[in-house]
């Protein structure tokens, strides 16, 4: 299949890659991975009169850790992350980068692109929102950033500007007795998630939940925080009976709509068993216990 | 054809360095097979899902369907044609080719790419490895039992040379 032509510049600095992007106009889209973008062009859903590849820009994908924060490189693949020892530090961000889509798209789609997307299902808004994560970004004029919870303002659609664009994604490494866990449930492995729970929670004295964090993903326009079921846990014992009406409050949050994945009702069924054993494993990784999480589907 | 500017883009695919002078559309997967008449490379779903069209880019395996040539630029591309040396086919040739891990053999150059690829990064996989190291290839054919034992086979075969 073809995309609707379009012409191609190759920047070389962010520099130059802003000001391409000014001077090509609205029409012209960033590609670094491609793995979502090519795709929507192939089936002319998307259609940019030019395309700015940043993939030439040196330095953009790199992946280190100061100052108590992870720094991801826009252009840092989940595969480099996923093999990464910051991903290893935060196993939340693990689950995420060892299951999205497959090999081959690990291999070159991109953190900054899938956040700059914010396709609703997209794996990594959900995860980053567990965590304190900040999006540094950059145009001509100068550089920002700007908290994960700003970034996002509706589907598709971010609060970056039209020559603006992600340099580094800061992620805040979890206190000691964190623990989290991303569970994804996919029809099979190159897909969207049906439905995703993103939880990280910490623990205080006497297996009592200091803080938590529930971030449900694939059931709404952008990923949801489920505020209320995080109330119902924050500073209490996490007991069966709590988890329960968390997970109740969490699937009143999520606002499924029914599509080839499956039914509103069946993605309200998936997401209530999903967040209850993330906040399984997220407390069982808080307490130090090594236990496997990610994206799940028919065999794997 | 339209009336943007040509690009012209230059790879090395299988050792030999390429150029060739394309519309910024054309696909990695189109670049190999009609500007390079390197046919083993195949257009399954054009989606992004099948992986048929899987080659190595920079030493990654990467569906070619989904990657705009111009992208490719100063990359090293192998393909299925590359992996045989004089004459002797790849040690997961050889063991597909004994396992019968293929029956049409449309899917079956996406798959030794991707077994080639998670062989050079994990020598002695698991099960669980290999069925993560093949996800991203579909096989509509064997329902993929030799699939598995070519690359178990491949793996210990390729551990004793």
């Amino acid at each position: 299949m073809y995309a609707h032509p379009f012409s191609y510049h190759r920047a070389g600095s962010l520099l130059e890659a802003s000001r391409l992007l000014q001077e090509l106009g609205e029409e012209a889209r960033l590609i670094a991975g491609g793995q979502s973008l090519i795709p929507l062009m192939k089936m002319r859903m998307a259609r940019p009169s030019a395309l700015v590849d940043i993939n030439f820009i040196s330095g953009l994908s790199d992946i280190r850790r100061s100052d108590g924060h992870l720094r991801f490189g826009a252009l840092a693949r989940h595969a480099d992350i996923e093999a990464s020892d910051a991903a290893a530090s935060i196993p939340i961000v693990h689950d995420c980068a060892a299951g999205i889509a497959d090999v081959q798209v690990r291999n070159q789609g991109t953190i900054g692109g899938s956040l700059a997307e914010a396709d609703p299902s997209g794996d990594w808004g959900a995860v980053l929102l567990t965590l304190d994560t900040s999006v540094r970004c950059s145009r001509s004029s100068g550089e920002r950033t700007i908290a994960l919870d700003d970034f996002f303002k509706d589907a598709y659609t971010t609060v970056l500007v039209p020559d603006e664009l992600v340099c580094e994604i800061i992620v805040k490494q979890p206190h000691a007795k964190s623990g989290g866990a991303y569970l994804a449930f996919k029809r099979s492995a190159p897909v969207y998630a049906t439905a995703s729970a993103a939880v990280q929670l910490t623990l205080g004295d006497n297996d009592t939940c200091k803080d938590v964090r529930i971030v449900l993903g694939c059931v709404g326009l952008m990923a949801i925080r489920a505020k209320e079921a995080e109330k119902l846990l924050r500073g209490k014992k996490l007991d069966e009976k709590r988890i329960e009406s968390a997970v109740e409050a969490a699937r009143a949050a999520a606002e499924p709509q029914d599509d080839m994945r499956g039914s509103a009702d069946y993605k309200r069924v998936l997401i209530g068993a999903l967040v209850k054993r993330a906040i399984g494993i997220a407390t069982r990784r808080a307490r130090g216990e090594q236990v496997e999480a990610g994206h799940e589907y028919v065999g794997r | 054809m339209s009336d943007v500017e040509k690009i012209l883009v230059h790879v090395r695919v299988n050792g030999e360095p390429r150029e060739a002078l394309v519309e910024p559309r054309t696909l990695l997967v189109e670049l190999l097979r009609e500007h390079f008449n390197l046919t083993g490379t195949h257009i399954g779903c054009d989606t992004t899902y099948c992986g048929a069209c899987t080659i190595l880019l920079n030493g990654r395996t990467t569906k070619s369907c989904t990657v705009f040539a111009p992208m490719a630029e100063g990359g090293e591309i192998i393909t299925v044609e590359g992996l045989s040396k004089n004459g002797e086919l790849h040690p997961v040739q050889q063991a597909f080719a004994e396992c019968h891990g293929l029956q049409c053999g449309f899917c079956t150059p996406g798959l030794l790419l991707s077994t080639v690829h998670l062989l050079s990064k994990t020598p002695k996989p698991t099960e669980k490895q290999i069925r993560k190291g093949i996800a991203g290839n579909t096989c509509r054919c064997t329902g993929y039992q030799n699939i598995l034992k070519a690359v178990r086979t491949a793996a210990a075969e390729m551990e004793k040379s």
